[in-house]
C-alpha cells in the first residue's frame, strides 16, 4: 500500500504571510539605505570550489551549446555580485533562491532564500554594524548585541586556542566535552575537528538572548575572506547567532585576484584529495578582480532561518510553502 | 555485509553499533555554512534498551543490523528459556529472560507476541495490547458493591498484580491493557 501523496505546504498560510511581510521590510530598509536590488544567474558554467560546498548541476541544450553542457546552479550569488562591483555599481543587495546539495535537516534544505548585499568601502565590522541594524528592525523586542571573536567563544567555552591547538588537542577536547562517537571520528583536518566543536558545543550558547557575531575565524577556514597578517593571522571572516542558530556569515571581501585563483586552484586540490569531483574555477569572477574590485565587505543571510527565529519555528519546513520532501 | 550511509539514516533504521543492534529513534543533520557536516543521532541500544548519542562524519558508512518484528506464539518456559513458535512455519526459537524481561508478567501459552529478532534470536519480546488472564487470588471484596469505585488488588495467573473492581473474584477471567497495566473489563465467557 502506498501512502497517499500530501500536497498541501509545509508551512501555515499564516507562516507565509510572514514571509512575504519579511521579505518587504527588507526591501524597505534597502530602499531607504540606499542600496540597490539586483537579480544574477542562477545557472552558471562555473561553480564554487569550495570542498565543504556541493553544486547542484543540469545541462543546457540548444543555442551555444549543440551538444549540451554541463550548468552549476549557484549556491550564492556571490561571484556575478562581486562582479557587478568591480563594474562600478556601488552598494548592491539580492534576494535569491540558492541551492546546495546534500543539505537536508532541521535547518537545512537543498534549496533556500539568500539575502545577500555589498558594501564598497566597509570592512567586517562596519559590515556587521549595518546587519544588527537590519535585525533589529525585523524583531518584534530589543535584541543585545554580543560580539566575540573565534578564540574569544573557544576559550570562554572551551579553554582551548583555536588558532594554535592541534588536531590531537581538539580531538581530546571533544572527547572530555563527551561528544559521543569522538573517539572514533576521522576528520581530514584540524578545521573538521574545529567544525564539530564549534557546532556541538560552542553554537548553542550563541545569540541565546540577542545577536552573536563571531569574528576573526582561523585563516584556514577564510573562504573569501582577506587575511590579516599577525600571530595568528586570522580570516576577515564573520558569523551571525541567533538562539543558537548560525544566521548570516560575512566577509571582508579577498580583491587580490593573484590569491583568489591560488585559494581556487588549492580548493580543487583538496577536492581530488577528498575524491570529490573538481569544479572549474570562475573566470569572469577573476578577470572581474583583475580589471579591480572596490574594497568591500559583503554578507549573505539564511532568510528562511531568520523567519524560523523570528517566529519560533523549531523545522524549516514550517517556514517554506513546500519544503524539499513536497517539492 | 550490508551498510547504510548517514543518507540513509532515519528513525527506525537498525545499525550495529559497538557490536550491539541498535534502531535509529532521531537523526539531526548538523552542518557549518562553509565546514564540515556531521549527522547526530540518537539511538537505542535493543540489548540493553538504553538512549544513548552518537556523532558521525556525514557520508560515512555503518555496517546494518539484521533486525526485524514478527510475531510469534509463546509456548512455554522451562525454567530457563521461554519458547516462541512460528504459527505458520512452525520453527521455534527460545528466548532468554532478558529478551523477555518485564513482559513476563503477562506471558500466557498460545498468546501471539511481537517478538523482535537480531540474526534469529529473540532480543525483545512485547506481550499483546490486551490478554485475557485469570485471578488466582484477591480479596473476597464488599458483597453488593457494583460502582467499581475504589478497586483492590488482583493476583493473575501470571504472577502479574493488578487491581481491579471490588465485584471482580477470584477464578474469573479479565482483559488486562498491558501497555498500562491496567483493568479493562471481564472477559467474556467463549
Amino acid at each position: 500500500m502506498s501512502e497517499p501523496i500530501d500536497w498541501r505546504p509545509s508551512a501555515s498560510l499564516e507562516m507565509l504571510r510572514a514571509r512575504a511581510d519579511l521579505l518587504a521590510r527588507i526591501r524597505d530598509f534597502f530602499r531607504h539605505a540606499g542600496v540597490l536590488e539586483v537579480e544574477t544567474p542562477a545557472c552558471s558554467r562555473f561553480g564554487v570550489t569550495d570542498p565543504a560546498i556541493e553544486s547542484l548541476t543540469t545541462r543546457y541544450t540548444g543555442p551555444g551549446a549543440a551538444q549540451g553542457g554541463l550548468r552549476y546552479l549557484h549556491t550564492s550569488p556571490e561571484f556575478p555580485m562581486k562582479r557587478l562591483l568591480a563594474a562600478g555599481s556601488g552598494p548592491i543587495y539580492q534576494l535569491c533562491r540558492v541551492f546546495r546539495n546534500g543539505e537536508l535537516g532541521s535547518r537545512h534544505n537543498p534549496e533556500f532564500s539568500l539575502l545577500e548585499w555589498y558594501r564598497p568601502g566597509f570592512d567586517h565590522h562596519q559590515l556587521m554594524h549595518e546587519v544588527a541594524c537590519l535585525i533589529q528592525s525585523l524583531a518584534d523586542r530589543d535584541l543585545p548585541i554580543e560580539r566575540l571573536s573565534y578564540a574569544e567563544a573557544f576559550e570562554r567555552q572551551l579553554g582551548i586556542e583555536p588558532h594554535t591547538a592541534t588536531a590531537p588537542q581538539l580531538q581530546a577536547c571533544a572527547i572530555e566535552h563527551q561528544i559521543a562517537g569522538a573517539e572514533n571520528l576521522l576528520l581530514e583536518d584540524r578545521d573538521g575537528w574545529l567544525d564539530l566543536l564549534l557546532s556541538h558545543l560552542i553554537e548553542p550558547h550563541l545569540g541565546v538572548d540577542g545577536m552573536t557575531f563571531l569574528y576573526d575565524y582561523p585563516s584556514t577556514q577564510a573562504a573569501l575572506s582577506r587575511v590579516r597578517p599577525g600571530n595568528p593571522s586570522v580570516a576577515e571572516r564573520f558569523e551571525l547567532y541567533l538562539s543558537g542558530v548560525e544566521i548570516a556569515n560575512g566577509f571582508h571581501e579577498l580583491v587580490d585576484a593573484a590569491e583568489q585563483r591560488r585559494r581556487f586552484l588549492d580548493d580543487n586540490r583538496r577536492r581530488e584529495a577528498m575524491g570529490l569531483a573538481t569544479v572549474p574555477p570562475d573566470e569572469h569572477l577573476l578577470a572581474a578582480l583583475e580589471a579591480g574590485m572596490p574594497d568591500s565587505a559583503g554578507v549573505a543571510v539564511g532568510v528562511d532561518r531568520l523567519l524560523m527565529i523570528l517566529t519560533g519555528s523549531r523545522h524549516i519546513r514550517q517556514t517554506l510553502a513546500f519544503d524539499a520532501e513536497r517539492a | 555485509m550490508a551498510t547504510y550511509s548517514t543518507n540513509e539514516f532515519k528513525g527506525g533504521l537498525k545499525i550495529m553499533l559497538d557490536g550491539d543492534p541498535c534502531s535509529i529513534i532521531e537523526n539531526e543533520f548538523v552542518k557549518p555554512g562553509k565546514g564540515q557536516a556531521f549527522n547526530r543521532v540518537k539511538i537505542r541500544n535493543l540489548k540493553t534498551g538504553r538512549v544513548l548519542e552518537k556523532t558521525f562524519k556525514s557520508g560515512e558508512s555503518v555496517e546494518s543490523a539484521d533486525v526485524h518484528e514478527t510475531d510469534l506464539q509463546y509456548l512455554y518456559n522451562d525454567g530457563e528459556f521461554w519458547h516462541f513458535m512460528d504459527p505458520d512455519s512452525f520453527e521455534q526459537v527460545s528466548a532468554d529472560a532478558a529478551a523477555v524481561g518485564e513482559t513476563v508478567k503477562w506471558l500466557k501459552e498460545q498468546d501471539l507476541c511481537t517478538v523482535t529478532l537480531w540474526n534469529g534470536t529473540p532480543l525483545i519480546v512485547e506481550p499483546p495490547k490486551f490478554v485475557v488472564l485469570n485471578i488466582t487470588d484477591t480479596d473476597p471484596g464488599l458483597k453488593g458493591d457494583t460502582s467499581g469505585s475504589g478497586g483492590k488488588p488482583a493476583t493473575l495467573e501470571t504472577g502479574a498484580v493488578v487491581r481491579v473492581p471490588l465485584f471482580v473474584q477470584i477464578g474469573e477471567a479479565i482483559k488486562v491493557d498491558t501497555r498500562t497495566g491496567e483493568y479493562v473489563s471481564r472477559a467474556k465467557e467463549e
